[in-house]
Order: structure tokens, then sequence, then C-alpha cells
């Protein structure tokens, strides 16, 4: 039972996952990065009216949170791709 | 009935611990279910593991209390899990067995790595799970009527038996059937809130149905100069003045006058009278009492009391009703100045008091974005609970609940609880430190999430790297539909008038009160058994790092798989019972800032080591082993040196080494920084480097 008597698993994609899931992150941490200065240095645009009707909080937090849902749905996509493309092993 | 639902949510979580427990056979099924969970499983127990009360209960309070600073947690909480999907799932999964500190030892292969690693979880565990038992404690008392150490006791006790009995498969389950519920419950009371809307006119009475009518605190006209005032209530008296000052400018901010006045009474059985206070019947046994006698005058009967009434300050001319809570010097408390009994408790506050002029008094059915952007308005008036706690001359200790009014367009931005913008009078200093604090929890969400000991083993329970992956997608959109409804939730709880001024904790089971005693039940069912849930995975996570990662490097020679599981059942044991006494211990602890210190104590504990393990090639074991205790010490020293704990033991918390509450700022980049310094200067000890990560850069 020891773990690392056995192989890591080898997955072909790795790289090009981890260069999409690094991307990705760093895209959210800009958008959150913005959130946090926009909050603590001017607070006062939070109260803004941003879109249909809600003010630049609201719009911006909510924001951030479909943001979150839709960047991981998309890096599944992306990560199944190269799959379909004849490459099956490599998997645990 | 709540005590039946209670008791029958209770027996269901035990009945799924039990049915699932047969699966749990050996080592692998007992430490990572065998690792045969479905991903859709295994992300909606993801979400029922990571939303514990602090989200449920936590943060509902503090949207309803303090407008959007509470959802600043929900972004908070769920911008991590980006991290945890994007970095860490796939690559955590290939690389481990059980624990995170297989990834880490399989990697560089050195005893030391795995004791540190374990002796992390278990930190971090134990941090985590006071809040989680601290909350069940929170939550039976008022529900159940039982104190506050029996609702710590029984989920310490359901938990022994669902970790100790079933291991990872029980726990699993237990966390994917809350997961459901809580987002099956958060959005059937989102449809209320929407279809109700706001009206003035006929607000929720309290404690359900047919309960007592929503109270009208009374705002008199009042003449009021220096430290007189004339105010029409029968027989006034004025007795003492209270001013709670502006900590920057030292001016009265708020000022509290303490009135004697009469109170309509009727002659109760056993010589004894009963009056009506603020809606409520309190009885007074006897002609006189502590804090109150009975007077006679033109034949008929009146208690004078003694309570509290709120001055603006500047040119207010009214007082407004507040609520008190008094310690008398003899003990004796008392309830608005009448004795506290059951029938004379706290009432609700709250609400809202002014809509923007297109509504008038109700706004009908609303859709979810009308909704918010009704709060939001700068018309919208909305009255929050706010209270202040002072020893009056006499020794009697005072707690008075007032509502404060603000407009839509404040309470709905950034400002409330983390007060960032730069007030009058305010030293720069003060501002800066208000501003880090912030930023510094911001970023301990962000970057705890994922090192989290009870999401980490989480990627062991799936067969594959593929499935590691999708479940955790499932989990940020069940976890992110479930921060979304927070808002309405809070939100909701303030448009009801249901907010229980002596604990934000309570406002979700209120609002769902205020639609009946069914959905009431449920809802605090569902809160009990997601404390059963997190603390479940809790003490899992801790099991498995005592069984696994300490006890192979302690006890120096190859253990059995049957002892292992028998060693992870024990520690499952002793970590319950440690939990329920660490709950006991701090039960008058806020329960979200105490989890905003488990994200920080995890963030810089294992997140430098995860993400240099997978990015950076010239890591060394030993960099690893200094960052992992260089970021428990320093974080968790910095809390024991905070403002907070100071205030905890008893000090002025102006006096603390640490002048912010939260050490994310330091102890993260400080973790790092160890991490660097070591690895560089240990690169020629025959070292086994992060080189097995393709795509390191």
């Amino acid at each position: 039972m020891n773990p690392s008597s056995s192989p890591i698993a080898e997955d072909p994609f790795e790289r090009r996952k981890t260069g999409i899931g690094v991307r990705m992150t760093l895209l959210y941490s800009l958008v959150y990065v913005g959130f946090v200065v926009v909050s603590v240095f001017r607070p006062q645009w939070m109260a803004a009216r941003a879109v249909l009707g809600l003010n630049l909080a609201v719009t911006y937090g909510l924001g951030l949170i479909v943001l979150a849902i839709v960047l991981a749905m998309l890096y599944n996509q992306l990560c199944r791709a190269p799959r379909r493309s004849g490459a099956e092993g490599g998997r645990q | 009935m709540t005590v039946v639902v209670f008791l029958l949510f209770v027996a269901l979580v035990l009945a799924v611990s039990r049915y699932t427990s047969r699966r749990a056979q050996g080592v692998g099924g007992y430490f990572v279910a065998n690792s045969s969970i479905p991903w859709g499983v295994n992300g909606i127990a993801f979400a029922g593991g990571y939303l514990s009360v602090a989200s449920f209960l936590g943060i509902c309070g503090l949207i309803a209390f303090f407008g959007y600073d509470g959802f600043l947690y929900s972004i908070g909480f769920l911008a991590g899990w980006i991290v945890a999907l994007f970095v860490i799932a796939e690559p955590m999964k290939r690389r481990g067995t059980f624990t995170f500190s297989d990834a880490l030892n399989r990697t560089f292969s050195h005893p030391g790595i795995q004791l540190a690693a374990g002796l992390s979880v278990l930190v971090v565990s134990l941090f985590y799970l006071v809040p989680q038992m601290v909350g069940a404690g929170v939550l039976v008392e008022p529900l159940l009527g039982i104190p506050h150490y029996w609702g710590v006791l029984i989920v310490g006790s359901v938990v022994i038996l669902i970790v100790a009995g079933g291991g990872m498969t029980s726990t699993t389950y237990v966390q994917f059937f809350n997961g459901g519920l809580l987002l099956l419950v958060a959005a059937v009371l989102t449809g209320a809130v929407l279809l109700r809307g706001i009206d003035l006119e006929q607000l929720p009475p309290e404690e359900g149905g047919a309960g007592l009518p929503k109270y009208e605190y009374r705002v008199l006209p009042a003449q009021i100069e220096g430290h007189s005032v004339t105010v029409d209530l029968p027989g006034v008296r004025l007795v003492d003045r209270h001013a709670v000052l502006d900590r920057n400018t030292g001016e009265e901010q708020t000022v509290l006058y303490r009135l004697s006045h009469l109170v309509p009474a009727q002659a109760a059985g056993g010589g004894g009278y009963s009056a009506e206070i603020k809606g409520r019947t309190a009885r007074f046994n006897g002609r006189s009492g502590p804090g109150w006698t009975v007077e006679d005058i033109d034949g008929r009967s009146y208690v004078r009391i003694e309570d509290w009434w709120r001055w603006e300050g500047g040119t207010s001319s009214h007082l407004a009703e507040t609520q008190a809570r008094t310690l008398r010097p003899d003990g004796v408390v008392l309830m608005n100045g009448a004795p506290d009994g059951p029938e004379n408790r706290i009432r609700q506050m709250g609400g809202i008091s002014t809509l923007p002029e297109a509504y008038g008094r109700q706004t009908g059915s609303v859709g979810p974005l009308r909704l918010l952007s009704v709060f939001a308005d700068r018309d919208t008036v909305v009255a929050v609970p706010r209270n202040t706690s002072f020893t009056t001359s006499g020794g009697e200790r005072v707690t008075v609940h007032y509502e404060q009014a603000l407009a839509g367009s404040t309470f709905m931005r950034p400002g409330l609880m983390f007060p960032l913008e730069a007030r009058t009078g305010e030293p720069a200093l003060t501002t800066l430190l208000n501003r880090l604090n912030f930023i510094s929890l911001m970023l301990a969400l962000f970057l705890g999430t994922s090192a989290l000991p009870h999401i980490l083993i989480r990627y062991y329970t799936v067969p594959s790297a593929e499935a590691a992956r999708k479940s955790t997608i499932v989990a940020i959109a069940g976890i992110g539909l479930f921060y979304v409804l927070t808002m309405y939730l809070g939100v909701g709880s303030l448009a009801a008038g249901a907010l229980n001024p002596e604990t934000s904790n309570m406002s979700a089971p209120l609002l769902a009160r205020s639609f009946g005693e069914v959905l009431f039940a449920v809802t605090s069912g569902i809160a009990f058994t997601t404390v059963l849930a997190t603390v479940s995975g809790l003490i899992m996570a801790a099991s498995g790092a005592v069984a696994h990662d300490l006890m192979t490097n302690l006890v120096k020679r190859e253990v059995s798989d049957t002892a292992k599981v028998r060693a992870g059942r024990i520690v499952a044991v002793v970590v319950g019972l440690v939990g329920i006494v660490l709950g006991i211990a701090f039960r008058d602890m806020n329960v979200s800032f105490l989890v905003g210190w488990a994200f920080a104590v995890a963030a810089s504990a294992n997140l430098p080591s995860l993400l240099s393990m997978l990015f950076w090639k010239r890591t060394t074991a030993q960099g690893i082993i200094a960052s992992i205790l260089v970021g428990i010490g320093s974080s968790v020293g910095l809390i024991l040196l905070s403002p907070d704990m100071w205030v905890r033991y008893g000090f002025d918390p102006a006096t603390a080494p640490m002048p912010i509450n939260q050490p994310g700022i330091i102890s993260i980049p400080l973790s790092f920084a160890v991490l660097v310094v070591v690895s560089m200067a240990t690169q020629n000890r025959g070292r086994t480097t992060a080189g097995t990560a393709p795509g390191a850069a």
C-alpha cells in the first residue's frame, strides 16, 4: 500500500491542461484583484448603477460567481477536446 | 414539531451512513471509499462538505445585518475553487492515493514531508472543527431549548458514529445527501422570498403562522437639552444617560437615555402582576422586585420599569425605542426592564422602512434582479439591528439593541462591516490597517479553499483524474448557485423583518419561520445536518492524516492494513472527543470569523508546497517541510497575537502586538519565501526535485 511504489499515471495532455489551467487562473485572479482594488480604494464606485438596474457591487460580485462557473465549464470542454482526436491512452 | 423534524433528519443521516458503511471495508474502503464514488455524487458531496454552517447561517446573517459585506464572504469562498479546479485537482489525483501528503511524498520521497503534511492537516482540521461545533450549539439552543453543550455533544457523537463506523464512504454519502438538501432548501426559500416581494403594510408575524404580529418600535417626539429630556411617557423620570463615542473624533455618536416610566399592569394569580412589554406578556412576582415596583394610581395598577431610549444626536428631536438585556450585579436578568422569562423574550428587529416612490408601500412578486435593484436604490431605507454593550455606574451589564436606518445604496455596497473608506478624523494608519485586514481576508479565502484538508481528500474518492476534474466542476456550479441564493436569503430575512438582534446566525431559520412552521423545522434540520456533514469530512481528514501519514512515520515499521483502519477509527473517536471539548470551551466565538482563520492557516501551511511541487523544479524536500512548519507557526502565532484574541484574553485590543486580525497577508508570502530560500540553500543535498510535473515552468 506504499503509494510511491506505483508510477504517476501518465497523461499526455497534462502539459496542455496545465497551460490552460494556469492561464484561466491568472485571468480569474485579475478580475478578482480588480474587485478587491475597487472595494478598497473606490468603494463609492460600487454604489453606481451598472446593468439591468443593479449597482456595480452586485453586478461585479454576481459576475465573479458566474464567471467561475463559465470558466469551469469551458475548461472541461477544452480538456476533453484532444481525446476526441484519437488519443485514448494515459488515463487511470 | 421542530424537535421531531430534527430527530428525523439525524435519523436519516444515520440511516444513510449505516446503509453505505457496508461498502467501507479494507483500508481503501475506509480512507477513500475504494476510489469508486461517481463524479456527480462526489461533486455534490464536495458542496455538502464545503458549505458549512458558516456559509448557510453565517453568511445569510451577515448579509441581513451588514448587507453587501456579508456577500464578500460568498465571493471569496467560491473564488478559491478556481485555484482548486485549474491548478490542484488533477495533478493531486494523479500523484496521490490516500492523502495529499502522498502526493508530496511521492514527488520528494522524504519521511519528514509526510510528518509535516500530516501535522498541518491535523492543525487545520481542528481549527475548522471548532466553529462547526460552536455553530451546532448555537443552533440547538434556541431551536430545541436545550443547552449549548448538548448541541455539541449530539453532533460529536453522531459524527463519531458516521466516521468510525463507515469511514469515507459514509461520509461521502452523508455529504451528498446534505449538499442536495441544502441547495433545495435555499432554492425553495429564495422562490418564496421573490413571490412574497416586499410589503411594508403587512409584515409576516413573528414565530410563524398565527404568531405574534411584528412589533412596531415607537419613535416619540422629545425635547432634548444636554442631560435633560422631556418626553410623553406616563410618570417618566430620567435615570441614566450613556453616550456611545465616535472612536476617531470622540464626539457623541448616539446617546442612550435610561427612562423610568409606568406601564399598565393587571393583577395575576398569587399576588403577582402581569404587564404587556413590547407586545409580550411579562410576569412580576409580588409588589416589587429588582429593577421594578408596582404603583397604584386612581385605583389602577401600574408597574414602574426602566428601559433605554435612543437619541440619534445632532438636531434629532425624537427618542426611539430600543431593546435591552440587563445583567444586574445580583445575578438577576431583566429583558426590556421586566423579569426575563419564557414569555418575555427578545423581539425581532429590522426591516425596510421606505421603498422608492415608484413602488409605494409594496412591490408584489418580483424577479430576482428587480429585488436586488430595489434594495440597492438610494431611496430605499432599511433598518438594521445594531447593539452596544456597557456597564452602568451601578455595575449592571447592559446590552442595548437598536435599529439603524441606512440608505439602500449604502447597504448594498462594501463598507458596513469592513470600514474601507477613511472617515473623518481617522488616523491614516487606521485606514491603512483596515484596508490591509480586508485584503488579507480576501487573499486567504482565495488561496485557502484548495488547501483545505477535507477538500483535498475528496480527490481520492473518485476513480480517475478526469473524474476529479468533473466533480470539481459540479462542486463549483452547485456552490456558486448556493452563494447566489445566500444573497436572497440575507435580504429576504431583512425584508421580512425576521432578525433576532442577539444573533445574526438565526436569520435564515427565522426567514423560513416567516413562511410557516414546516419550512422552519425543515430548514433548521438541514442546518443541523450541514454541521454533521462538514464535521464528518474534517474528522475523516484528520483520521487519515494521523493513521496514514503520522503513524507510518512514527511507528517506523510496516503497518498492516487492518491496523491502519483500526487506528483510523480510534483517531476519529479521539478527534471527535477533542472537537466536543473545544466546541464547548469556545462557545461564544463568532462562527464566520473563526472559519476565516482556518482558511488563512490552510493557505499558509499547504498552498506554497502544493504549488511549488507542481510548478517549480528546484523545490526540495527541506523547502517543503520548512514552508509547512513556518506556515502553520506564523499563521497560528499571528492569530494568537491579534486584536480579536487580545479581547478574548481580556486585554485592550489596541495593545495587541499584531495590528490586524487576518494573518494571511503576512503568513502566506512568508511561507512562500521560506520555501524558496530553503530550497535554494539545499539544492545539493541529494534532493529529489519536483521535475515530474510536465509543463512545469
